[in-house]
């Protein structure tokens, strides 16, 4: 390393041919690592939805390379788990994503006393992080068929299954919106003060500065994070799981299913079910990044 | 802020722009009146969120209440054995995340910094995976892949641990590789190398005493955040069949009335005193993203 610094100009090119080929062994732990945990695993899982795995364990035909898991894919019952699954992740990405908008705008230029900012942003990393069983149940609690609160809403004439959609939607938004909120505060942040006073001073409306100004610059950030909302809901199964009991239809309880189910099971299914998954969450997180991009130009 | 508040007209923002044009600008003698206006409808934002983070948090504290004697529920889950042997697992596999983490990233973050710059976006490319591909589809590929032969880890209780450190391992990447990055653009990589170098440090004293306390501040927010993820995680400890702190609350629901609830609240509150550690760090280091990925 330093050596390289002081070996004069025009040294031969061999020296540094012979330093890169070396210096890559410096990742070689790390890129193993992936490789054997993450990247394998995942290929061979893939491998897997190509494999006739539905016969017994013992017929000659079991692990023959077959399209048939994919084709299997159109049956009524496996297409509405990604149904399900879209519409759930759409619905708390947009409705998360435009409530956490507000409410970090609120905090952060709507005028609302200093404290609650730094609260806000404290109760959203923990409200984010808190999911999966004990947000399941702290919801069956609260609106199961013996929640604390189901009394007070049936008495206004609304019945909430805690096993339906609605539900899960109403679950899944406590760790959607104030994940939108950690993520969007940094690019309310950026919109800066002169901006306004500039289209001020030059005759601009309010609606004007938003719809020419403001909303341009935060277009990125907000439909990249509500993106990244619909992939964190996308990939969830735990809360879904417990709440329903595993009895809501949707991509990651049918993966379970077909892969640990006790009747009608085919890992082959599952394994497909979980390859349309990775193609879904690959697209996602490629939009997200792409618009983060975008989006840090105007954050310094 | 002057004019009315801006949401009340962004629906409009959807309209044409000829419209917008069209429009007649404010007139200013409007605005102070419509700014209380735009607060108010700030506040019954901020209160929609507040009733909706705590509204869960009472309800299940009221449902714990309902055991009798008052706090029974929190009396019982202490006194079981599982509570403790469950918890004391889960925390356990998360510090030895931790490190394993830590020892796999920082070398690697710093050589590519250092020395591979053009290798940086592959890197990071990696380390975002975990997030294309989810807990469930992870936990079914190592249980796939390790089953068998040649590496039956899955077999032994001792490879089953191994098994989820790993998955959990690579559950961090994203968070640690992210918070280490960015530690490491705040401090003269350069700089610190060639000069402990020219005191004659190796690689090894160089990591260890130079490059490792100064990425404290971004460590611990990793780690915290890590821990948070890892302490109540449950799709990959059930699939695993580790007797970890998520499957354990998932069985107490199923089992039992009162409880569950008191577990939640206590899970909920190790979430916090992780999370709040996090902010105590996080105000000295700038960390941006902090995305949840054991849902």
């Amino acid at each position: 390393m330093t050596a390289a610094t002081t070996s004069p100009r025009g040294a031969p090119s061999a020296r540094p041919g012979r330093r890169i080929s070396w210096a890559w062994l410096g990742i070689v732990p790390f890129v193993l690592f992936a490789l054997a945990f993450l990247i394998a695993p995942t290929l061979y899982l893939a491998s897997g939805s190509f494999q006739n795995l539905a016969v017994a364990p013992n017929d000659p035909a079991r692990g023959s390379f077959t399209f048939q898991n994919y084709a299997q894919l159109s049956q009524p019952n496996l297409a509405d788990s990604y149904f399900a699954s879209i519409e759930i992740s759409l619905v708390t990405a947009i409705v998360g994503g435009l409530f956490g908008f507000l409410l970090a705008y609120a905090v952060i230029m709507g005028g609302l006393p200093r404290f609650l900012r730094p609260a806000l942003l404290t109760f959203s990393g923990v409200a984010s992080n808190f999911a999966g069983v004990p947000l399941a149940l702290a919801f069956t609690f609260t609106l199961g068929a013996s929640g604390i609160l189901t009394p007070f809403i049936n008495a206004l004439g609304v019945h909430l299954n805690i096993y339906s959609k609605t539900a899960l939607e109403l679950a899944y938004l406590y760790f959607q919106f104030p994940l939108m909120v950690l993520i969007i505060a940094p690019a309310i942040d950026g919109l800066r003060k002169d901006w306004r006073e500039a289209s001020e001073n030059m005759g601009a409306s309010a609606f004007q500065y938003w719809r020419y100004i403001a909303l341009p610059i935060l277009l990125p950030s907000l439909l990249g994070t509500v993106i990244l909302l619909f992939g964190n809901a996308f990939g969830a199964q735990a809360t879904a799981y417990q709440l329903s009991g595993g009895a809501i239809n949707i991509v990651t309880i049918q993966i379970t299913r077909q892969i640990r189910g006790d009747a009608a099971n085919d890992p082959g299914i599952g394994y497909a079910l979980a390859m349309g998954m990775v193609v879904i969450m690959g697209i996602t997180i490629a939009a997200y990044a792409f618009l983060q991009r975008r989006a840090e130009r105007w954050q310094r | 802020m002057s004019g009315p508040g801006p949401f009340g007209r962004l629906p409009d923002a959807v309209e044409s722009a000829a419209a917008a044009r069209e429009a007649p600008p404010d007139p200013r003698p409007a605005a102070k009146p419509s700014r209380r206006a735009g607060q108010v409808i700030w506040w019954v934002v901020f209160l929609i969120g507040f009733l909706y983070f705590f509204i869960p948090l009472v309800g299940t504290f009221a449902f714990s209440m309902r055991s009798q004697p008052l706090f029974s529920a929190y009396a019982v889950v202490i006194d079981d054995p599982q509570f403790a042997a469950t918890l004391f697992y889960s925390f356990l596999i998360g510090i030895i995340t931790i490190i394993v983490s830590s020892i796999l990233i920082v070398p690697t973050a710093f050589w590519v910094r250092l020395r591979l710059p053009r290798l940086r976006p592959y890197i990071e490319f990696i380390t975002l995976l975990p997030f294309v591909i989810p807990p469930i589809i992870l936990v079914f590929g190592l249980l796939r892949s390790y089953s068998g032969d040649p590496f039956p880890l899955a077999g032994s209780d001792f490879g089953s641990n191994v098994l989820l450190v790993a998955a959990y391992v690579v559950l961090s990447f994203p968070y640690m590789y992210r918070a280490v990055d960015t530690g490491l653009r705040a401090i003269d990589v350069r700089s610190l190398t060639e000069a402990s170098q020219s005191l004659g440090a190796g690689w090894f004293t160089l990591l260890v005493r130079v490059i490792f306390p100064n990425l404290r501040v971004s460590l611990l927010s990793g780690a915290f955040l890590t821990l948070a993820i890892v302490v109540g995680e449950y799709t990959i400890a059930t699939f695993l069949a580790r007797p970890a702190f998520g499957p354990y609350i998932s069985l107490l629901g199923g089992n039992k009335a009162y409880e569950p609830a008191a577990v939640s609240l206590i899970s909920f509150g190790l979430t916090w005193i992780a999370m709040g550690l996090l902010s105590l760090i996080g105000r000295q280091s700038r960390q941006k993203i902090q995305i949840a990925g054991a849902h």
